[in-house]
């Protein structure tokens, strides 16, 4: 599950780490008040930011034409003013799709004055199973471009499970950044914070870019995380009820949502021959030979080990709802699952839903000559495949046709 | 022979009254494999039955391993105490513990990973079918059946399997079984970022197991070790291995179903993957119904 920014950085605060102090806003009057507090303390620049679950906001452009999901306000009218052009509108960025998304919420936060940049993320390292904590001189950029091209610039730490990170570690990496005096004592507390959030939150990453030493109004130096993105594990959400409350489901699609409540693992594509699958591995396979003959998946849908006719009945509803969907692959390999309680289910959608589109069914495994008696005695055109290649043939030559 | 467990492995459900567990449990049975004991917490002393055979059930996994020598073990609890159940396992000095539970949070497996750090027992998965190594009878009854992997269509032989998904395993399963050629042993090792044994680990076992002539291993998307398993291959191979990649077409930053697969800052990637294939001599099928007859025309 992915978070907005504001919700990530409270994540943060929660744990001792410093953000610039600001408010997410639904309506412009909150927006307005938001910006009044930030002035009276003395700050003389805020920022306006769009809270949308994808990158590239600075960049973007609203449908409406105004230019930038990020933006620098110098006075409280100017910050109305963004928001005014912000909350409501749909904002397109080169994450976001030629849809963009509607932006609901901003957030309003004091702007202080960058003094130096850095990135900071902690991810899990699958090469030896253990956290690891990586930061670099090089922030406010492409992480990936610095790895590879300057890979020397990353600096990593890894934490030993058993015993959690040592402050020594957070000191390595502070000194590493160059840091001194105040910013250092700052960031080896920060870092400990920003990998206490990942840990206790059950984070799948966070992502500090950029985190930046920066003047406070007093003068002062202090190192604080300008931007922040949060990823969870969604296995363990049932023990975070406070982070499943930031679920934002206008951040999804609709059709994974339905997808969701009958337990089918569903993701849209761009494609035009949909996929009906039992198995995350059969399921990707399923999309490459579909690529492989030459035609385009329009999702990836596994229906797991166990599917029920309900399960099946569901999972046509969804894949229908997708108006690019040209034809129908049903690829089972029914192991254990019974292949005749498959095809009926096939079956019964296909006439509940007035399949007009071309189905090709591949089943294979238990009781599989019952299920294909089934699908022959059914009536309907169902064209049958023998393997997984004679089939993804098939469907691509029925979408061509 | 085979790897990892033969047909005379005594093997403990652990939780054997679940819904989940007690169903596999009774085909692991029908296939003609040792199960020896079932735990579950607080049904100690009950009796599991399945046609005449009777399973005793134990509330630890250490009285089990005490009272019926049980070596194996498959974990069917729930993702919130899968954990606890795995290292119940590890305590109790199994040789094999196979944690098919699905859903596990991963800091829960880092943990786990860490504490089994200087043990004997063997971790796979979790979040995977499981092991089967074939039996002689009829559909390969006999054989050792551990998870959720339907036993009939295997058939004894030598040729190695090992995956990171469920039913891409039977798909190349059922290929090598239809082309009458028979399995040592196959292995699933489970779609979670974080598991117990790697692609590398299985194909050195099977590199080194006399009964294996060849070994199909199938990978997805994410992580790097199918990298390092093809790495291995090209300095140390002595058999002919084939293989697929699943996930070419997947978008990034996208979790395609297995919690592992996932390509994220431009790293495991299919191609990626199939490079370092082909760079380390490994067959690549173009597709996934080409896994049986790719490996079988470098035999």
């Amino acid at each position: 599950m992915n978070i907005h920014e504001y919700q990530a950085k409270q994540l943060l605060k929660q744990h001792g780490v410093a953000v610039p102090p600001g408010e997410p806003c639904k309506t412009v009057a909150e927006a307005k008040a938001a910006a009044e507090k930030i002035f009276a303390a003395g700050h003389t620049l805020a920022v306006i930011k769009s809270q949308i679950h994808a990158g590239g906001r600075g960049k973007g452009t609203f449908k409406h034409g105004f230019k930038g999901g990020v933006k620098l306000a110098k006075s409280v009218d100017e910050a109305v003013n963004f928001a005014e052009n912000m909350l409501g509108q749909t904002l397109v960025t080169v994450q976001t799709g030629p849809e963009g998304r509607v932006v609901q919420t901003i957030l309003v936060a004091a702007a202080e004055k960058i003094l130096k940049e850095f990135y900071l993320a902690v991810l899990l390292d699958r090469a030896n199973s253990r956290p690891l904590i990586m930061a670099s001189t090089e922030g406010g950029v492409d992480i990936e471009e610095v790895a590879a091209h300057t890979p020397e610039k990353i600096i990593k730490e890894w934490v030993d499970p058993a015993v959690g990170i040592q402050p020594f570690q957070a000191r390595k990496i502070a000194s590493g950044l160059g840091l001194k005096g105040d910013a250092f004592n700052g960031a080896v507390k920060l870092i400990m914070g920003v990998y206490k959030t990942w840990w206790e939150s059950d984070a799948s990453m966070v992502e500090i870019n950029p985190l930046a030493v920066v003047e406070t109004p007093s003068g002062k130096e202090a190192i604080i995380c300008v931007d922040a993105k949060i990823g969870l594990d969604d296995n363990a959400l049932y023990r975070h009820a406070d982070i499943q409350a930031m679920r934002d489901l206008a951040e999804e699609s609709p059709l994974e949502i339905e997808a969701s409540k009958f337990a089918l693992n569903y993701i849209k594509l761009d494609g035009s021959i949909a996929c009906l699958v039992n198995g995350a591995g059969l399921a990707m396979s399923t999309m490459d030979i579909i690529q492989h003959f030459g035609g385009m998946p329009a999702n990836f849908l596994d229906v797991g080990g166990g599917a029920s006719k309900d399960q099946v009945s569901a999972a046509f509803k969804i894949i229908l709802s997708d108006p690019n969907v040209k034809a129908i692959f049903v690829n089972i390999f029914g192991g254990i699952m019974d292949c005749n309680v498959i095809a009926t289910g096939i079956v019964e959608a296909v006439r509940e839903t007035g399949l007009k589109l071309p189905l090709v069914v591949r089943l294979e495994g238990n009781n599989v000559a019952a299920g294909k008696a089934t699908l022959d005695a059914s009536g309907l055109t169902i064209i049958s495949g023998d393997t997984m290649a004679d089939a993804a043939k098939k469907v691509v030559a029925a979408v061509a046709a | 022979m085979s790897i990892l467990v033969t047909p005379q492995t005594r093997l403990l459900v652990q939780g054997i009254t679940g819904a989940f567990g007690a169903r596999h449990a009774q085909l692991s049975i029908d296939y003609g494999t040792q199960v020896v004991a079932g735990v579950t917490p607080g049904k100690g002393g009950q009796i599991f039955e399945h046609r005449g055979v009777k399973v005793p059930i134990f509330d630890t996994v250490a009285e089990a391993v005490r009272e019926t020598k049980a070596t194996a073990s498959a974990v069917f609890v729930p993702p919130p105490f899968a954990a606890d159940a795995i290292l119940e396992g590890v305590d109790a000095r199994l040789d094999l513990v196979v944690a098919i539970t699905e859903g596990i949070p991963v800091i829960d497996m880092i943990k786990v990973k860490r504490a089994m750090q200087g043990s004997t027992t063997r971790l796979i998965g979790p979040n995977c079918p499981g092991i089967v190594t074939p039996g002689e009878g009829k559909d390969s009854h006999g054989g050792c059946r551990i998870g959720i992997a339907p036993g009939y269509i295997h058939k004894r032989g030598n040729i190695g399997v090992v995956s990171r998904s469920g039913t891409l395993t039977y798909e190349a399963v059922f290929q090598l079984t239809s082309r009458g050629v028979g399995q040592s042993t196959c292995v699933g090792i489970g779609g979670d970022p974080v598991n117990g044994t790697s692609h590398l680990d299985v194909v050195q076992m099977f590199m080194a197991d006399p009964d294996t002539h060849g070994i199909i291993m199938i990978g997805e998307i994410g992580g790097s070790a199918e990298e390092e398993a093809a790495e291995w291959i090209k300095a140390h191979g002595t058999k002919p291995v084939a293989g697929f990649i699943a996930g070419a077409t997947a978008p990034p930053g996208r979790r395609m179903g297995h919690a592992g697969a996932i390509v994220s800052g431009g790293k495991g990637t299919a191609q990626a993957k199939f490079d370092a294939f082909r760079a380390a001599g490994i067959g690549v099928a173009a597709t996934p119904s080409e896994m049986a007859d790719t490996l079988l025309k470098m035999m």
